[in-house]
């Protein structure tokens, strides 16, 4: 499992294994401010990093 | 002095792993641990009966094996329920607990049981229970029955129940009022001082502690792999239909994403009181990345994204609640034959 949050502390504490730092509280896998084809690539890559962290790539 | 004891197959002298399918046995008189706790109490008191079931069977049976003993125990007519010691055997405390609960619950009498802190029978009912603190060494048996015993004659008696240090149970997590002679400034000053000399002090609000989790091995080929979408951000579909709660969440939900891009704003809500969840409300994907992982599913990149995501709300819950709202997850994705989870919280 690989937990993406931006409340790190949290998952430190709890000894979430992989961790991603989203990108706010209040869109994990997303971004309000940007223009919409920027927001998907945005998600496109954090998605693709919690994929990473699951096969054990930094 | 009357005392009803629960026992498992292996306690009660049937045999270990391979009877622990043996349904419940209900015998007259003490039977293996309930003899020695006859002993500890003296001669005024009398195991008059004891339950003896397996492992397996008390927890694939718990509803009626929980009924079966009740009727029983309120027949018995007795002053104490004592079920174990447990120590760390996970389905036995569960049981115990169960147990435990429904007796103090329908009749009112005093209920004692142990288990290792690690016990999840511990997290389940540590609340509800005064659970001694067995540790995980059967050879501390004795030890832990005279702590049962003095703990049942307390209750029994109706004399006051001291903190959980002096009377030997596992914290409950209850507050109640207390005179103290130091004002809160002076005893965190004495407790820091005693600190820095490094002498013992003893914090009046002990921090959770978390056993750390083995960490699961890497996914060797993501492109054959099944990943599944979860999220504590309690994102649910419009109406909500599994009513889950927006704090202390007690139910959580799986919801079919089969055929989809992308999560619609009109098609979901959000039942979580803990953070402004108007963005997420605007575009779900900002919770759930349903739309970027459906297209590495198309590319090739992973091997399926699962027909379903789960959702509950992570918001001010007790660790008892949200250890078996995972526990409950952990045994769906299982079943579902998931071999990664990307887990989503606000």
């Amino acid at each position: 499992m690989v937990q993406i949050t931006s409340a790190l502390p949290i998952a430190k504490m709890v000894g979430a294994n992989r961790v991603v730092l989203g990108t706010g509280i209040v869109h994990v896998t997303g971004d309000a401010k940007l223009p919409l084809e920027d927001e998907k690539e945005l998600r496109r890559k954090l998605v693709q990093k919690a994929l990473d962290a699951l096969q054990g790539k930094e | 002095m009357r005392i009803a004891h629960y026992v498992n197959q292996f306690f009660g002298g049937i045999g270990a792993e391979e009877h622990a399918g043996k349904g419940l046995e209900t015998r007259d008189g003490a039977v293996g641990p309930g003899r020695l706790l006859e002993s500890l109490l003296g001669n005024d008191a009398h195991v008059v009966v004891t339950f003896v079931c397996g492992d397996n069977y008390a927890v694939e049976h718990q509803e009626e094996l929980t009924a079966s003993v009740l009727e029983k125990v309120r027949q018995a007519k007795v002053d104490l329920f004592i079920a174990g010691p447990c120590f760390d055997a996970g389905r036995y405390g569960m049981a115990a607990g169960a147990l435990c609960c429904a007796i103090q619950a329908e009749l009112g009498i005093p209920v004692i049981t142990a288990m290792s802190e690690e016990n999840p029978g511990v997290d389940l009912y540590r609340e509800a229970l005064y659970v001694i603190d067995s540790g995980t060494s059967i050879a501390k048996m004795r030890g832990v029955l005279a702590t049962m015993a003095r703990l049942g004659e307390k209750l029994i008696k109706k004399e006051s129940i001291g903190l959980p240090a002096e009377e030997g149970y596992l914290r409950r997590g209850l507050l109640r009022d207390q005179l103290v002679e130091k004002k809160a400034a002076t005893r965190l000053v004495d407790m820091l001082i005693a600190k820095m000399k490094k002498e013992p002090f003893e914090s009046e609000m002990p921090p959770t502690a978390f056993a750390p989790v083995p960490i699961p091995a890497a996914i060797k080929d993501m492109s054959k792999a099944k990943v599944m979408l979860i999220t504590d951000g309690g994102l649910v579909p419009k109406g909500n239909p599994d009513r889950i709660e927006g704090t202390a969440a007690t139910r959580w939900g799986s919801y079919s994403i089969e055929g989809r891009d992308d999560l619609r704003a009109e098609d979901y809500e959000v039942s979580h009181g803990g953070y402004d969840t108007r963005f997420v409300q605007e575009d779900p994907d900002r919770l759930v990345p349903l739309d970027a992982l459906r297209e590495m599913e198309r590319n090739g990149v992973i091997g399926k994204l699962h027909d379903e995501f789960i959702s509950t709300c992570g918001r001010s819950n007790p660790l008892s609640n949200t250890r078996r709202l995972g526990r409950e997850m952990a045994h769906k994705i299982k079943q579902d034959g998931v071999d990664a989870v990307i887990l989503t919280s606000t």
